[in-house]
């Protein structure tokens, strides 16, 4: 099983409400994933500025002094937010790398979520209402967001293990499925110098993607080459800076909804997800077509 | 004219007062409200009354029906009306995959389209969708009718049966065994019944259709491959 949802706003009204929106939907989305939750919210950038969220087991240990630490370390002002088991780091957006390569000298036990300068990913083992409270989802703002519950098959339930997956700045990617190939695709993409965390089959998905973006792919293009290169069973939700994109396998076992009004574009891994989003009685509803890649940008 | 509204009673009251009317019943008439998406609406019923849903369906609903006949105003989500045994069901938006899988008799209708998977495994059931359905419709189908006045996706009847598949538009690829048959006048009488019961007969006519049903080289078992089996 597994569920995912996902919102990408067209109202700028509704940014506010993002989190809340998003936090709602993945509790309706519970009983299809109780191992872990994970949610990818993408805030409006701000010029000069990028985020780096961090997570600890031990956080008391490891965040006390990082913002100053690694300001030193990097030769910059950094400031950072305390949240349960995640910091968010805000770091000069040109020092975003250094920061990240600094991250496994002054603090190798603490992992990094995400790094780019809308993204912050806040994953957990726990039910989506536990999570979403620890992180305090809810108060969220942004422009687009994708969550996601987790019922583990391919590797251990570890926050590590949980969606999204982030391989890459201001991307990620959460998924519905099973690949069959990550191993071998896993080591194609180590010999063009990606890395993973993990043994997980959906963080090969989204290094899959990361790639292709990396060497020149458009998002539609990237999506596209999941249908040919990867094997298995998938729905796909993909985030980057400006974009929101869905692809499911040619197969299409695993159940998508969305639905579009003016004011955004919705996905649900049932339509039980989308039942409270304004307008939702009149919104355009529909499944998404199988080995067909949709996508939006702003 | 009795009406539940799920959101305040929930699943299991909605299905247990359904299943105790059993047979003969002056409550005939039923309105669900606030489905909102929701499993299992509506399943198992067995009595001869009438239950529309104001709303959109998650999972399974109406499945196993027998006797009712359940109109769901909005959309259905995936395995509609499931093993249906009798009675009808009448979605007005689309229908998710293996929309009708299993069903036994009775007649569904979809007025919107059914993606993947429509009528997979049917075993006497009739099924009028008045748009498209998705891949790998009708596989493995036993008996019953699958009416399509719309297209059909990719492998059509793949492994089939006994059922017959009548499709007005396109289809992308038929499934292994399925071949297009010819339209006899007790074919074009079959249809032009499904249609009306369908509520289709004003939207297209029996002759716009062709007809599709099993090769049967698969099925039957063959003299000189017995060193395969």
């Amino acid at each position: 099983m597994c569920g995912i949802v996902g919102l990408f706003l067209k109202d700028p009204s509704l940014e506010p409400h993002l989190g809340a929106m998003l936090t709602d939907m993945l509790i309706t989305m519970t009983d299809r994933g109780p191992d872990s939750a994970g949610i990818a919210i993408y805030g409006r950038p701000h010029k000069g500025h990028a985020k780096l969220t961090v997570q600890s087991a031990t956080p008391d240990k490891d965040f006390e002094t990082l913002a100053a630490d690694l300001g030193k370390a990097i030769a910059a002002t950094v400031k950072g937010v305390v949240k349960d088991t995640h910091m968010v780091l805000d770091v000069p957006s040109d020092r975003l790398d250094a920061a990240r390569h600094a991250m496994r000298e002054l603090r190798p036990n603490a992992k990094v979520m995400s790094a780019g300068e809308g993204i912050e990913i806040y994953k957990e083992v726990g039910l989506p209402r536990d999570v979403a409270a620890r992180f305090d989802i809810a108060q969220m703002s942004g422009t687009h967001g994708i969550g996601h519950t987790r019922m583990a098959t391919e590797s251990a339930v570890t926050t590590m293990g949980a969606h999204p997956f982030s391989t890459g700045p201001d991307q990620c990617l959460v998924h519905n499925g099973s690949l069959s190939n990550h191993n071998s695709v896993r080591r194609t993409l180590k010999r063009a110098g990606m890395t993973f965390e993990t043994e997980n089959d959906t963080e090969v998905a989204a290094a899959f993607i990361s790639h292709k973006l990396d060497t020149g792919s458009e998002l539609g293009e990237a999506m596209e080459a999941t249908l040919t290169d990867l094997d298995g069973f998938f729905t796909f939700v993909v985030g980057t800076k400006n974009g929101f994109g869905v692809v499911r396998d040619p197969i299409a076992c695993k159940p998508a909804v969305m639905a579009e009004t003016d004011q955004y574009v919705a996905f649900g891994s049932e339509y039980r997800a989308l039942v409270n989003l304004p307008g939702i009685l009149d919104a355009r509803v529909w499944e998404p077509e199988p080995a067909t890649v949709y996508f939006w940008e702003r | 004219m009795q009406t539940f509204d799920l959101a305040a009673h929930g699943l299991r009251a909605l299905n247990s007062t359904l299943h105790a009317l059993r047979g003969s019943t002056n409550e005939t008439a039923w309105e669900i409200i606030n489905p909102k998406g929701s499993h299992a609406i509506a399943v198992g019923v067995d009595a001869p009354i009438d239950i529309t849903v104001r709303g959109s369906t998650g999972y399974y609903c109406a499945g196993m029906n027998k006797h009712a006949t359940i109109r769901v105003k909005g959309s259905a989500g995936p395995g509609v009306a499931e093993n249906m045994m009798s009675g009808t069901v009448i979605i007005d938006g689309d229908a998710s995959q293996y929309a009708g899988a299993t069903g036994r008799g009775g007649l569904l209708v979809i007025k919107g389209n059914a993606s993947s998977r429509c009528g997979i495994s049917m075993k006497g059931i009739n099924i009028v969708v008045h748009g498209n359905i998705g891949h790998m419709s009708a596989f493995m189908a036993q008996s019953g009718n699958l009416v399509v006045l719309g297209d059909a996706g990719d492998a059509l009847g793949d492994s089939l049966y006994e059922a017959g598949m009548f499709v007005r538009g396109k289809v992308k690829s038929l499934g292994t065994d399925c071949i297009e048959k010819e339209m006899r006048p007790e074919h074009l009488a079959l249809l032009a019944n499904l249609l009306k019961q369908g509520e289709a007969d004003h939207l297209a006519k029996p002759a716009d259709f062709k007809r599709y049903g099993s090769a049967r080289k698969l099925y039957t078992f063959n003299i000189d491959n017995a060193s395969s089996y």
